[in-house]
């Protein structure tokens, strides 16, 4: 019941912030058709990467934790500067500019002496440390400030039962090994790859929990954004194919048990083997980025539909606002375990994958 | 930023971070607790052993305190009953040493009274005789002395004898 509490008390934090910059809308656009709520732009804000870490936004000013902006350009060379100096991307600085609107919309781009941005030109390459990157790094911090107290600890007193941090995730280590890693990679071979899944589950983990938390230093989407899941996906895809023995080449070259005719001269169900190896970590990619970013996605248009009704009629927005934060409330619960389900979920396919690479020949 | 257009971006610094922390945890978290977590469940699997061990070895002990005493029971049951046997047995062959003993000193004494009693008879036969022949040699000296009580008894005879 506690944690029921936690969370209705999570979810109207959530719904602050984003009334109080709603409330902004309208004031900063004079045409009325801008004024209107724009639930696609609200949602889309609110999943995607950003520059800038939005706090909240007080009386009409926009609180902010500036993230530094790592470009390399041709022609102007290397910058490094805080987010901050585009002022949400209403000046643009050493010739770089944020693109508020157009096809570019969001990227940073360069502009020519008079201010004039060349659509066609190529983009700098970007390596800003941008919100996601941000809060990974925050996750990274934790987890090791987490996992290294944890091991002290098991160091210090090998013996003595486990207590606090300790004792909250042993469970978990104990059943990522004997769940998922014994079974799926086999009693000889799964300690090699025990730090990789358990790493693997516990930052998606904690990334999708952080992820749920609406205020700084959670609400970042990191975990429903493809890029990170792309990237855990390519850990996995190297851990699969670095540690790929010969039967598991030998499968892909030729698969066993397949009739002659598929294999020559057409190879057919080599060409289909080749082709899993990268769909089994693009399918991970893609479960974990769909489901979170739903989840998201779902909280966002629920908390939207009480503007989208108080657009039409103010009291029509009151008497939609209870229902709204129910199902919120209730996305937030299911989210809760989607977290936990998802990175369960990652790093099983992974051990499973990991397992169908390493099997021994029988 | 397009929703599922990856930005390499974010994927470098989510490569270099997890990355990073892979090889942070691997080395300050996941073997120490990885390790310690074996070895707890190793002392545990060798502890229940080892008390299963005990366990076994106690009742094994017990079984044969059991037995042994059981054993020095029957040893001992055994042992009186040899005893007895043997003291009957014994007593049985005292009395019959000594039922033989008395009867052959019975044998002997029975002998020596048979003989005894020979030796008696012939020597009280012989003293009759003698006697009976002194006797008569002083009867018949004596009646030989008186001629005519002779003669009168020779004719007694005589008469006496059938007259045929």
């Amino acid at each position: 019941m506690r944690l029921i509490a936690k969370l209705t008390a999570a979810t109207l934090i959530l719904a602050l912030p984003t009334r109080a910059s709603l409330a902004i809308v309208p004031e900063k656009t004079e045409h009325e058709n801008q004024s209107k709520f724009s639930a696609s732009e609200f949602i889309f804000e609110h999943i995607s990467d950003s520059y800038e870490w939005h706090i909240t936004t007080v009386a009409h000013h926009h609180i902010t934790i500036p993230l530094p902006v790592i470009l390399y350009s041709k022609e102007k060379g290397f910058h490094i500067f805080l987010s901050s100096k585009f002022h949400h991307g209403e000046h643009e600085y050493k010739g770089f500019k944020l693109v508020t609107e157009g096809k570019l919309k969001g990227k940073i781009a360069e502009v020519d002496e008079q201010g004039h941005l060349d659509e066609s030109k190529p983009l700098p390459y970007n390596f800003s440390l941008t919100k996601n990157a941000f809060s990974i790094v925050l996750t990274c911090l934790l987890l090791s400030i987490i996992f290294i107290t944890v091991g002290n600890r098991y160091k210090a007193h090998p013996d003595s039962p486990p207590k606090g941090l300790q004792n909250i995730f042993e469970p978990f280590i104990i059943f990522i090994r004997n769940e998922i890693a014994i079974p799926s990679i086999g009693e000889k071979k799964y300690a090699r790859f025990m730090p990789f899944l358990l790493t693997l589950f516990f930052f998606i983990w904690f990334s999708n929990l952080l992820g749920l938390i609406p205020i700084f230093p959670g609400g970042a989407n990191v975990t429903g954004n493809i890029s990170v899941t792309m990237a855990l996906a390519l850990f996995t895809f190297f851990t699969v194919n670095r540690n790929g023995n010969k039967t598991y080449w030998k499968h892909i070259v030729s698969p066993p048990g397949i009739p002659g005719f598929l294999k020559l001269p057409i190879p057919i169900m080599p060409m289909v083997e080749f082709i899993s190896i990268f769909i089994k970590p693009f399918v991970l990619m893609v479960r974990l980025f769909a489901n979170i970013l739903a989840g998201h996605m779902v909280a966002i248009v629920f908390l939207s539909l009480i503007f989208i009704f108080a657009a039409m009629n103010q009291w029509l927005g009151f008497a939609v606002a209870p229902v709204s934060l129910l199902f919120l409330v209730f996305m937030s619960l299911l989210e809760l375990l989607v977290a936990l389900i998802q990175a369960y979920v990652f790093t099983l396919l992974s051990a499973l994958y990991i397992g169908m690479a390493t099997e021994e020949h029988h | 930023m397009g929703l599922v257009t990856p930005d390499y971006g974010l994927l470098f610094w989510a490569l270099l971070s997890f990355g990073i922390l892979l090889f942070i945890l691997k080395k300050f978290a996941w073997k120490p607790i990885l390790q310690a977590l074996k070895n707890r469940e190793e002392s545990i699997a060798r502890s229940m052993r080892m008390a299963e061990e005990a366990r076994l070895e106690l009742a094994k002990l017990q079984q044969e305190n059991r037995r042994m005493a059981e054993k020095a029971r029957q040893e001992r049951e055994r042992e009186i009953a040899e005893t007895k046997v043997l003291r009957e047995k014994l007593l049985a062959e005292a009395k019959e040493q000594a039922r033989i003993e008395t009867q052959k000193m019975l044998d002997k004494a029975r002998e020596q009274i048979l003989l005894e009693r020979e030796a008696a008879r012939k020597e009280l036969y012989e003293s009759v005789a003698s006697l009976t022949i002194e006797l008569s040699e002083k009867i018949l000296r004596n009646q030989l002395k008186d001629r005519e009580r002779q003669q009168e008894y020779l004719e007694r005879l005589l008469d006496e004898m059938p007259k045929n």
